[in-house]
């Protein structure tokens, strides 16, 4: 079973602050790391290679310094991974993203399931999955829990839909993206990480794409334009319920039912 | 020889507090009766919740008068039965003085209350670009609490206990006086270091009101390494060789399989890795990637030349949360696995933890009891617990008699202490004595006649 995982750089703190003129993320010296919820997919990945064989890759888009996540996927346990990096890829939106990464992964090889995070903790819009599935015309099941049997074209795969659970038969090759909090991602190696070499890691870019239309990547590419970005605004409320204990728990009570948290 | 608490008295006490401020009866949570530990268990004649300096002056001056007990509680997370009330009388909760006074940058330090908890504390000062350094792992004790049994944590290795963090108090004494102890100053040569005494009294002395803290700059790097090994021996032999290599991480945690497993129920969450017998965790901290960067692989390196299976890093906020919430509820999980327990906080030589560790493995198997064990490897205090399970009643008394009595035995036979930062309070006072012989003991006695000469406060605990 060969799987791909789609992974993403993103600012190692929610803390980044955002230039008020130019609506630019200011990076600098701000760290990065691998999106929290891609981890969850790399660790389905590697489960699963584990039960049923196989081998894991992982992809990115970014800038050069985003082979720092790969090298992190593959002191993971992936065997290699590739960076889809170039300026012509640079201010894409949801569908110049998705579809810059279908061309990578048409070009990274042949995979019988690709995996995603949920979302990312910087983008937040959980869409690239699903238009990649689409760029690449096969089926995409979002919020999958688990991966529980393997066949060999297709697999069963349980999905939360809220207030249910799906379990699916999904014919592969298929692009899943998996929930948040399914499991608990291994840590990377050091002993691994000495041993990492450069022939693990591709790096293409335009020019290694078969679409060499400039139009549809990075900004040209996009459908959207970003009129402002600024950061969230931070909810610093707190609450105290005071009284004995019966009084504290009916207050509590009340607070969850109020803003219908249960 | 003391006063019960009259009528008279809780209205004096409600003049002083207010009534909603003072409660007797049904009024008061039998969790008052205990601490953490449990199984030393008494109810005060009445429960009061005093907010400043001044009321506490107050109610002293009447305890003082009258002859009643005294003793003071802060949020009760304590494993000795030390704020456990166990001659009655008034149980002072100072839970409501939970102000953070000041942050003075010029000096680097923070002036709190004590009833502000070691979260909100850490909180504040890293807000504000600082850390303040001991890190007990129950983080909702409160500052008075630690400071009354000078807690030491995790990152003691590095930046020592809470003694080395604290520059002056404020006290009520027994007969109502306030007094200041040490000062906002950096250095202290003048005199007896009163300060120290009270640092670790377990609240026998005077009462703590008020606190001034020393702070350091908020290290800007920090990340963990998870290093297993195949065996206990092995994990715990690494730490005075890294010691040896004249690196010193900030934390050097051990860690068996076992109790991970039991943090892993506890939590409903797997831990990243059980697939080895034995971890060491350690932490790195300074200000630059470079450095922390440079300490963590030597300290990999180390680890994989004398026999670690892999070391695995940990530098994320979710790596660390993963990790370190399982280490985090140890305790808990421990204590969630068995019908009760009892817990030995040893501090032994770092080079003799393994022998102490090794003991209490050979110790189960006598005694046919389960003795779980974490700890802080790095400063040779070991939290080992003996679990009482499916014992009777006689049974358990007698296990845990003679396995307190080995282990207490074996600690002194390595050079080492009763207590590494629990404290003594009542459950342990026994083994103090036992170890520290007559004149220690007498001169702990003297001490707390000097301070408390009616022996009102927190009497019966450390060293009587």
């Amino acid at each position: 079973m060969k799987i791909l995982v789609c992974i993403k750089q993103v600012p190692g703190s929610s803390n980044v602050e955002v230039d008020p003129v130019t609506g630019v993320l200011k990076r600098d010296g701000i760290q990065s790391k691998m999106n929290p919820y891609d981890l969850y997919a790399i660790e389905m990945a590697l489960s699963l290679t584990e039960q049923y064989g196989g081998s894991v890759e992982v992809i990115t888009m970014g800038p050069p310094q985003a082979k720092g996540i790969i090298t992190e996927a593959i002191c993971m346990g992936a065997k290699k991974g590739s960076v889809l990096s170039d300026r012509k890829f640079a201010g894409a939106d949801v569908l110049a993203t998705a579809y810059t990464i279908s061309q990578g992964i048409q070009k990274a090889g042949e995979f019988d399931v690709i995996l995603c995070g949920k979302q990312t903790t910087d983008g937040d819009t959980a869409q690239v999955g699903a238009e990649v599935s689409e760029f690449l015309g096969i089926p995409n099941v979002a919020n999958v829990l688990s991966v529980t049997n393997v066949a060999d074209d297709s697999i069963i795969v349980t999905a939360s839909l809220d207030d249910k659970v799906a379990t699916m038969n999904i014919k592969m090759p298929c692009l899943l993206s998996v929930d948040g909090d399914i499991n608990s991602p291994r840590l990377p190696s050091y002993k691994v990480l000495q041993s990492v070499t450069d022939d693990l890691i591709d790096i293409y870019s335009f020019s290694d794409f078969a679409d060499q239309n400039p139009d549809h990547y990075g900004l040209m590419g996009s459908a959207t334009q970003v009129e402002r970005i600024f950061p969230p605004e931070k909810n610093a409320e707190k609450r105290s319920i005071s009284g004995n204990a019966d009084e504290q728990s009916e207050g509590l009570y009340q607070l969850i039912r109020e803003r219908k948290l249960v | 020889m003391y006063k019960k608490v009259t009528l008279d008295d809780i209205k004096v006490l409600q003049g002083i507090l207010g009534e909603e401020n003072v409660l007797v009866g049904d009024a008061i949570s039998p969790d008052y009766a205990h601490d953490e530990l449990g199984g030393i268990e008494k109810m005060p004649e009445v429960l009061i919740r005093v907010q400043t300096t001044e009321e506490i002056s107050l109610v002293m001056k009447l305890a003082w008068e009258k002859t009643i007990p005294v003793t003071v509680r802060g949020s009760g997370t304590g494993l000795v039965g030390s704020a456990v009330p166990v001659c009655g009388g008034i149980l002072m909760e100072t839970t409501k003085m939970n102000k953070i006074l000041e942050l003075d940058s010029d000096n680097l330090t923070v002036t709190v209350q004590p009833g502000v908890l070691l979260m909100e504390l850490a909180a504040f000062v890293e807000e504000n670009d600082f850390l303040y350094p001991p890190d007990p792992g129950e983080k909702s004790a409160t500052i008075g609490g630690n400071i009354s049994t000078n807690a030491g944590g995790m990152r003691a290795v590095k930046y020592g206990v809470t003694r080395d963090y604290v520059r002056a108090l404020t006290v009520v004494m027994p007969n109502g006086e306030i007094v200041q102890l040490g000062a906002k100053v950096a250095k202290n040569s003048s005199g007896y270091s009163l300060k120290d005494l009270v640092i670790g009294s377990e609240g026998t002395l005077c009462i703590i009101t008020e606190a001034v803290l020393e702070v350091i700059p908020l290290p800007k790097v920090s990340l963990s390494l998870l290093v297993p090994f195949a065996d206990m021996k092995s994990a715990i032999e690494a730490v005075p060789q890294i010691f040896r290599s004249k690196i010193t991480p900030t934390a050097i945690e051990y860690m068996s399989r076992d109790t991970i497993l039991f943090a892993e129920d506890y939590l409903g969450k797997k831990f990243p890795d059980t697939k080895n017998d034995a971890y060491i965790l350690l932490t790195f901290d300074g200000n630059t990637d470079a450095q922390v960067d440079a300490d963590m692989k030597a300290v990999a390196d180390l680890c994989l030349s004398i026999g670690a299976l892999d070391a695995y890093i940990v530098d994320t906020e979710e790596r660390k949360k993963s990790v370190w919430s399982a280490r985090g509820a140890f305790l808990e999980a421990i204590k969630a696995s068995t019908p009760e327990m009892d817990e030995c906080d040893v501090v032994v030589p770092v080079n003799r933890v393994d022998e102490f560790i090794k003991f209490t493995h050979a110790l189960a198997d006598e005694m046919k009891v389960r003795i779980p064990s974490f700890g802080h490897a790095g400063d040779g205090n070991l939290h080992v617990y003996i679990c009482r399970d499916s014992l009777n009643d006689a049974d358990w008394k007698q296990t845990l008699d003679t396995c307190f009595d080995k282990m207490y035995q074996k600690a002194e036979e390595l050079g080492g202490l009763v207590s590494g930062e629990h404290g003594i309070g009542y459950a342990k006072k026994e083994y103090l004595k036992k170890q520290l012989g007559t004149v220690p003991i007498e001169m702990m006695q003297g001490i707390k006649k000097v301070f408390d000469e009616k022996n009102i406060l927190n009497p019966e605990k450390i060293c009587f």
